[in-house]
């Protein structure tokens, strides 16, 4: 179905408006804690007043049109702050002002807030003060040399995904669950029953203020609806009115109480704190589906109208931006999307297939829309129909890079694997970019991005860095000293759990400062079991916890390490610069040979650098000797990792993703033994390295299936078709066969790019004609003409796959 | 694997083996191309496939100058020019002595030779996409037809592994070769060029009639066959070439099935880097409307026609 004039009108409306900062939040915020500063308040209970002020009187924003109503800020992409976790300096509003790619905003009146009330006020109290306050000088050496990234030091723990408690369910359910918890209290022998009597009456209160907020909404309805143009637009605001005091105080009744209800949870978590990746509403074609059903019945909504409800809540997704960054992150951040995941398909919790009409519904409104935001996922299950795969495929052809694609039973086989129930496997998915969870019953916490390749060159060099001049690492010993292979991969591994073990080290603190200083009261509310056990969120209340730490460069590393092997200990040669003698000589002088190589970034040494590129087994061709050395690459990793406890009762494990720190770790190290020359990307995912694979899709899809990715929590793979490869009928069947075969050896996730080169390079030279090209970046997709030109780049180089 | 005692050391040439080939046949598919053919086609796009013996070929733009080549080439045929290496075709023998030394591939050699066990090694890596796209391997060239004992080996193995096996070929071989390799082919991509015998001899160095005759017997025997044909512009894109191609193919007993290959001059760069000059030069693609045309003309014959296969 084709966009009605209304979704049109807004969706024109959310592509127009300019985001900018607003200092709304920041500054009722601060009201708030100015009023409150003296009373004797639990911290729970003070961040859930703050919580209730600030739904209270943020403004409430009805736009002209809409059914589904709502804003984070008081206006669309108009963006709040967070300064309780990180306070903007004035410099920091400036960089997000002027930067060519994706600035916000900010007025005069802003920046003038900001240094009259909200820096004075927040400076020393914020949470990534405390963090950096409390990291050890390691941790901030190894940090600031690129070993690994810090997700909590500028948003809150988050990757937080709803089941489908809500739709049966209104906030005076839950705040009746909250009173049996209270109940239950066992005052005389539990001794945290305070702690938990704080943590449950101030639940109760988050709870409380979403009702006030909704029926705020309701107000605000009645009041336009006097004044609506027409007789139509009236009827439809005392429509919102009534839906807006119904949910979110009781459970939905139809399909746009339902949505508009998730609509206000989503802006709830939003607003308490900015979680990675928002909120996402999870298997949404299931859950809407008895409400759908119901409505179909009895008459009051038809698939057209039910679709433009859909239509109406994409635009509500596309008005949120990516809460703006401070810091060298303000500078470096290269998108608007804030990875809203809503997963289409898979299984229903009894294991059948779950592929419904809304199912269909939401591949066309991601075909109509064409929009950035929300990043629509699907679960592809073998019990799903070939017709689904197929439309899915259709969709993916349409270049946009949507929908990501996963396989359902890897995703729940991943999540049995760790100890969570069937029907808790079932009734998750994935979220963010790629990753696995529990939906409504998980905190899975990515804390970092890990530069793997950045480890390999600390190994080189003996634990010394030599960009930042540091040594950053233990003294495992001068490589020209290695006698063999295992040797180098000893001393790899070493330093790889040393920095394993300051990342985590560093990760305990920061866990438990969020327990302590900025408990999550009203995300406790919609994850279980925090309401039944009086627990936060963020001291271990979900009934799953898990901590991720991401790593990076995969390909790289296989490449790396492959030719290290090759050249150096298998067959040690020594490459003149211009000539083609090369000479035999021994482990320790070809090793010397290659390092000064690499020092020099292949200054003189082209020859050399040519035989790495191109006379070297390549990860992604599948060629056993690469990919074997990729395997060790990905155990050692594994090891250094899973099953280590984390703060919150549960456990640390893996996921292999990229987002787009690929390019700023490639940019803090310096040429590596793959031929890659100093600061350009490494590779992204568990993609082979840009460029080095040669034998087409199925060869990388099996070089890929050879990691066990089942003992992960996500990998991203990322393949780039041109257009002509899936023009026809059959070949698109052929896209299919590709995915399902990769699902059927054990792929967790893949996603495509539908374009061709000269397209991405014509829409690089003359971006005004290209605006609304959008492409993978890796676990998302954004505008092509957004990004920076070092991303540009990078996927122009992403290997073609021709099938011709 | 099984083992084949006639030709166990028989390795025929091969110029490439593809992987994720989707247009040779149903489903996904690896095509192993083998060097040699009898034809001379002007307008083939696979140049590097004629000769059956090793060739060199020269990617200028991928030359960094270095001057390994010089040193390395036996017959002095090797000269820099403005900072890239010239080969002297006519002094080039084909050794391969350059193509060892160039790491960054501007040198390679068109050629590999391979046992049965090694294809079948590549080819066996992809059984999960042709399961689950109903592909398999097709043997194509050159002429595979060319190198008859190893084609027969190869196909039996296939067949023993369990993959659909497809055959592309001009059908040019004595009729005992061609009745030799049938029992093994599932599937029969026959290139059929041009009806007119003087113009087929004319433009391909061969008559059709031996290739055309083997097409009629394979179709009598009930064979799986799909007929190709190349459109190339001022060859055969005439109307009494295409009515006469319906009319023969249709027929062809239980022959329904006519793939037409528009013409594209994407090999002339290929012609370039083995040193030689592209015959068609200049020559354009049929435009989208004579390939529709002639698709709808031929579909006139009751043929289920497929433009590009």
């Amino acid at each position: 179905m084709k966009m009605t004039p209304r979704v049109a009108k807004l969706r024109d409306q959310s592509r127009n408006a300019i985001p900018s900062i607003s200092s709304e939040r920041a500054e009722l915020l601060t009201e708030f804690h100015r009023q409150n500063q003296d009373k004797a308040l639990s911290v729970p209970m003070r961040r859930a007043l703050a919580f209730q002020y600030l739904l209270e009187h943020k403004t409430i924003v009805i736009n002209e049109g809409e059914l589904i109503v709502g804003e984070k800020g008081p206006a669309p992409k108009a963006s709040p702050t967070y300064p309780e976790l990180c306070t903007h300096t004035l410099d920091d509003l400036n960089i997000l002002d002027e930067r060519e790619k994706v600035p916000f905003r900010v007025s005069d009146e802003v920046r003038q807030t900001y240094a009259e009330t909200l820096i004075p006020f927040w400076e020393g109290k914020s949470m990534r003060e405390a963090i950096f306050e409390r990291m050890t000088p390691e941790w901030k050496e190894a940090y600031a040399a690129g070993v690994f990234t810090e997700f909590m030091e500028q948003r809150s723990p988050g990757h937080t995904v709803l089941d489908d408690k809500i739709y049966h369910k209104g906030m005076l359910d839950f705040k009746d669950d909250i009173q049996r918890s209270l109940d239950a209290l066992d005052y005389e022998n539990d001794p945290d029953t305070h702690a938990k009597d704080e943590e449950l009456k101030a639940m109760a209160v988050t709870a409380d203020a979403l009702i006030r907020f909704g029926e705020r909404h309701a107000e605000k309805a009645r009041e336009l609806a006097k004044a609506a143009p027409t007789e139509k637009r009236r009827a439809e605001l005392e429509r919102i009115a009534e839906v807006c005091s119904h949910v979110p105080a009781h459970p939905p009744r139809n399909t746009w109480e339902a949505l508009q209800y998730y609509w206000f949870v989503h802006l709830g978590v939003t607003t308490e704190l900015n979680p990675w990746d928002a909120f996402c509403p999870g298997h949404l074609d299931q859950h809407l589906l008895p409400f759908y059903e119901g409505d179909l019945a009895d008459g009051t909504l038809t698939s057209q109208s039910a679709e433009e409800l859909l239509q109406c809540l994409w635009v509500k997704f596309d008005n949120q931006p990516a809460p703006p960054k401070v810091g060298v992150t303000a500078q470096e951040s290269s998108t608007y999307t804030d990875f809203v995941q809503i997963n289409i398909g898979g299984v229903k919790a009894d294991g059948t297939d779950a592929i419904n009409p809304l199912s269909y519904m939401m591949l066309d409104v991601i075909e109509t829309m064409h929009q950035v935001q929300p990043n629509p996922s699907v679960q592809l299950s073998e019990k799903n129909p070939e017709a689904f795969a197929k439309r899915v495929a259709e969709v993916v052809r349409e270049g946009m890079g949507k929908p990501d694609i996963f396989n359902s039973e890897l995703v729940v086989e991943e999540m049995l694997r760790v100890g969570k129930s069937l029907a808790d496997a079932r009734g998750g998915g994935t979220s963010g970019c790629v990753e696995t969870g529990a939906f409504g019953k998980e905190a899975y916490i990515l804390t970092g991005y890990f530069n793997m390749p950045k480890v390999l060159e600390i190994t080189l060099h003996n634990g010394f860095d030599p960009r930042t001049g540091k040594q950053l690492g233990p003294r495992t010993g001068d490589p020209r000293d290695f006698a063999n292979f295992e040797e180098l991969f000893a001393a790899y591994e070493k330093q790889l759990n040393y920095f394993i073990d300051l990342k985590i080290e560093g990760n305990s603190a920061i866990e438990g400062l969020y327990a302590e200083r900025l408990p999550a009261l009203f995300l406790s509310l919609l994850t279980d079991d925090c309401v039944a056990t009086g627990r936060d969120y963020h001291e271990g209340g979900a009934r799953y916890d898990s901590s991720y730490i991401q790593g990076v460069g995969l390909g790289t590393m296989a490449d790396a390490l492959t030719a290290l092997k090759v050249h150096v200990f298998e067959s040690p040669t020594v490459e003149t610069p211009r000539r083609g003698v090369s000479t035999r000589r021994g482990v320790s002088t070809a090793m010397g040979d290659l390092l000064s190589a690499l020092e020099e970034d292949f200054a003189g040494r082209e020859r050399l650098r040519q035989l790495l590129l191109n006379r070297t087994p390549k990860y992604g061709n599948d060629d056993d000797t690469a990919d074997e050395v990729m395997v060790r690459v990905f155990e050692a990793y594994f090891d250094a990792i899973d099953g280590r406890p984390n703060t919150r009762g549960g456990a640390y494990r893996v996921n292999l993703l990229p987002t787009t720190c690929h390019i700023y770790f490639g940019s803090v190290i310096g040429a590596t033994p793959d031929g890659r020359r100093a600061g350009m990307p490494v590779s992204e995912g568990v993609s082979p390295v840009q460029g080095a694979d040669r034998h087409g899709p199925t060869a990388v899809l099996r070089s890929v299936a050879k990691m066990d990715q089942v003992r992960t929590g996500g990998t991203l793979l990322n393949q780039k078709f041109t257009p002509q490869v899936l023009e026809s009928s059959s070949n698109l069947d052929k896209l299919v066969n590709l995915i399902r075969a990769y699902f059927r050896m054990g792929g967790h996730h893949i996603q495509f790019n539908v374009v061709d080169a000269a397209t991405l390079r014509a829409a690089q030279a003359n971006p005004d004609q290209y605006r609304d090209l959008i492409v993978r970046v890796a676990g998302y997709s954004d505008y092509f003409c957004d990004l920076t030109e070092a991303l540009q780049d990078e996927i122009i180089t992403r290997t073609e796959h021709e099938g011709v | 694997m099984p083992q084949f005692p006639n030709f166990p050391t028989y390795q025929p040439p091969i110029f490439d083996i593809k992987r994720f080939s989707l247009h040779d046949g149903p489903g996904i598919r690896t095509t192993v191309f083998l060097k040699g053919c009898p034809l001379s086609c002007a307008w083939c796009h696979n140049p590097e496939s004629q000769k059956s013996t090793p060739e060199l070929i020269f990617r200028a733009e991928r030359c960094l100058g270095c001057g390994a080549c010089v040193d390395a080439c036996p017959e002095e045929a090797i000269t820099m020019a403005e900072g890239r290496s010239v080969t002297a075709w006519a002094r080039c023998t084909h050794c391969g002595e350059c193509a060892q030394v160039c790491y960054p591939g501007a040198r390679e050699m068109a050629c590999q030779e391979m046992t049965v066990e090694e294809v079948l090694e590549i080819v066996e890596r992809d059984r999960p996409f042709y399961e689950e796209s109903g592909g398999g391997v097709t043997f194509s060239g050159g002429e595979p037809l060319a190198h008859p004992d190893f084609l027969e080996a190869a196909l039996v193995a296939c067949r023993e592994a369990g993959l659909h096996t497809a055959l592309d070929t001009s059908g040019h071989a004595p009729w005992e070769v061609i009745d030799r390799i049938r029992p093994h082919v599932d599937l029969f991509l026959y290139d059929v060029k041009l009806l007119d015998d003087a113009q087929h001899q004319n433009d391909t160095g061969v008559s059709n009639r031996l290739l055309l005759a083997n097409l009629q017997k394979l179709a009598e025997l009930g064979h799986n066959i799909h007929v190709r044909t190349p459109l190339v512009p001022g060859i055969n894109v005439t109307p009494a070439q295409i009515q006469a191609l319906g009319k023969f193919v249709a027929q062809l007993p239980g022959v329904s099935r006519l793939d037409v290959l528009p013409y594209h001059e994407m090999a002339a760069e290929k012609y370039r880097r083995l040193g030689r000059d592209y015959p068609l030069h200049g020559l354009q693609s049929p435009d989208e409307e004579t390939v529709q045309k002639t698709a709808r003309t031929l579909r006139e014959f009751g043929l289920e026609v497929h433009v590009g296969g």
